[in-house]
């Protein structure tokens, strides 16, 4: 079997412990003729499993120049249904075209019998449940040839049969199949409020060893049945402060890791979107230097 | 409940809000949550309804966007995708369209639909070098009547009884659009030879002629089909060839 070379000219896959952000179609051509220092892109998986066409030509341009992560949305790994042989095909076809740094996916589910309901869906947390998860993920592993890092979902309701946390349930996963973590930090706001859970408490909780990618997004404000606050994971605005401060506190347990700017609603123009980016680069940097001096301090 | 039943469900009661928030989930208050669950409903119907909207504009401009989110809402009530794979779902929402009782009024609404149908699958379809018209210059020309072409695989034939490529072309851009100069039946060839799609209305009759050579009749089959007055078949060949419609000839 004769392995093609990858496309010359093309920057190494790695993910830089960096910004960067969610690729638009309406941003390729500004970002092109600009290369604005970032450092790097995601896309989602599915919108480039056509055969051909201009988001192939946009894509391969972009990778050209930028690392790559790829981020699914339509696996449907917390789905008690075997997975979808065909749409593993398809992702590692796309991970063999474009060799990205990363490969990311849910703890969610998306298809069930009705077909694809375009949504991250709940699942309950059980012992049952945890078993099909870690079978799904050992299976997506298999087919891709790589590790893939499992991202934390936002959550509206919870189950009651769950018997295990949220936490425990990804620490468990993460032991059972080597998997690695996509940290979503917004969603650990949105969950954590939408349940009256401490965010703080999520973080101790959180096998944060295996994380290596996080993600940052907007959220938008609602109101559950009794009235208490009900935070709906949008993408459709800025990072809001408080997420900015988990950050900050995530960044200075975990070090720098790359960081995505999620922005699919509503999508700003270009250079809103990448001071958000460069926002989370100067946090990284100014968590960075406090650790170094308060080292310093104690060396001293 | 085991995992299976919870999961149908919560996919049964996203897809019929006739249906009681399931009995399994919990909000704060230690019971399902109503408002809570209706943030799953609505995110599913918003993102379905949001994936015909990005792939019909023209039929939305055409009805008013009430109108249009109401028939999509029916639509993906209906059909849910059948793979994650959003860039192909709505390809039958034409045939959804002709059959909607409210639209039937709009004779052209269906047609155009599936010219944009079309449209998004020549974007996304293979990229192929076109045929380039050199080719037929070395054929001899004895040889001429014989010849069959492959299809590029962007390429797509339809059939409209209304002028939907003209109504079609006038919606394109932020201008006011102007009704046909002849309200006729049309016949499009849509095509994609390189980044950009491309939308011809074809010489009366060229439509018979293109699918004939399309489904692999020789040039000279493909002639008998020819039906156009004041159009030779030739240059209906070579006009095909120019917009990329094929991929290869033998």
């Amino acid at each position: 079997m004769s392995v093609s070379p990858p496309t010359p000219m093309r920057v190494t896959a790695p993910l830089p412990d960096r910004g960067g952000v969610g690729l638009k179609a309406d941003h390729v051509e500004q970002i092109l003729a600009e290369r604005p220092d970032l450092g790097f892109f995601e896309v989602h998986a599915e919108n480039y499993m056509g055969d051909g066409g201009p988001a192939h030509r946009r894509l391969e341009a972009i990778r050209a120049l930028y690392p790559l992560s790829l981020h699914g949305v339509g696996l449907s790994i917390g789905s008690p249904k075997p997975l979808d042989k065909d749409h593993l095909k398809r992702l590692a076809a796309l991970v063999q075209r474009y060799e990205p740094g990363l490969f990311s996916e849910h703890l969610a589910w998306s298809s069930h019998n009705q077909g694809f309901l375009n949504d991250l869906l709940p699942l309950p947390y059980t012992k049952r449940t945890l078993a099909t998860v870690c079978d799904h993920i050992d299976q997506t592993q298999e087919a891709l040839g790589r590790r893939m890092l499992l991202e934390n979902p936002s959550t509206y309701v919870l189950f009651a049969q769950s018997t295990i946390s949220e936490t425990d349930f990804v620490a468990e996963i993460g032991r059972r199949t080597g998997c690695g973590l996509l940290l979503d930090v917004n969603n650990v706001i949105v969950s954590t409020t939408n349940h009256g859970l401490d965010p703080i408490a999520y973080l101790d909780a959180y096998p944060l060893r295996h994380v290596e990618e996080i993600h940052l997004a907007g959220y938008a404000d609602a109101q559950d049945d009794a009235g208490r606050p009900l935070l709906i994971d949008a993408h459709d605005s800025p990072v809001r402060d408080h997420v900015w401060a988990l950050y900050a506190e995530t960044i200075r347990r975990v070090g720098p890791k790359p960081t995505l700017i999620e922005w699919d609603n509503d999508v700003p123009v270009w250079p809103v979107l990448l001071a958000e980016a460069r926002r989370a680069e100067a946090t990284m940097a100014r968590v960075l230097a406090a650790s170094e001096q308060k080292a310093l301090r104690h060396a001293v | 409940m085991p995992f299976e039943a919870t999961i149908e469900t919560f996919a049964q009661a996203l897809s019929d809000p006739a249906r009681p928030v399931p009995a399994q989930t919990r909000g704060r208050e230690g019971r399902p949550d109503t408002r809570r669950f209706a943030v799953y409903r609505n995110n599913v119907a918003v993102g379905l309804i949001g994936a015909i909207e990005a792939r019909y504009p023209v039929v939305r401009r055409l009805v008013d966007d009430a109108f249009f989110r109401a028939m999509a809402g029916a639509f993906v009530a209906a059909e849910k995708p059948r793979s994650p794979v959003l860039i192909h779902y709505g390809e039958t929402f034409p045939d959804f369209v002709a059959r909607f009782e409210p639209a039937q009024e709009i004779a052209y609404l269906a047609d155009v639909a599936r010219l944009e149908s079309a449209w998004v699958e020549a974007y996304h379809a293979a990229e192929a070098p076109p045929l380039a018209l050199d080719a037929l210059g070395a054929i001899d020309p004895k040889d001429i009547g014989g010849l069959r072409f492959s299809p590029h695989p962007a390429a797509r034939l339809l059939r409209f009884a209304n002028p939907a490529a003209s109504i079609w072309a006038a919606h394109q851009g932020d201008g006011e659009p102007r009704p046909p100069d002849v309200w006729r039946a049309e016949e499009a060839l849509v095509t994609r030879p390189e980044a950009d799609v491309l939308v011809r209305v074809l010489p009366p009759g060229g439509y018979e002629f293109a699918r004939a050579l399309f489904a692999g009749a020789t040039l000279a089959e493909a002639a008998e089909k020819f039906s156009g007055e004041g159009v030779d078949p030739g240059s209906h060949l070579v006009g095909l060839i120019e917009a990329g419609a094929f991929q290869s000839l033998r």
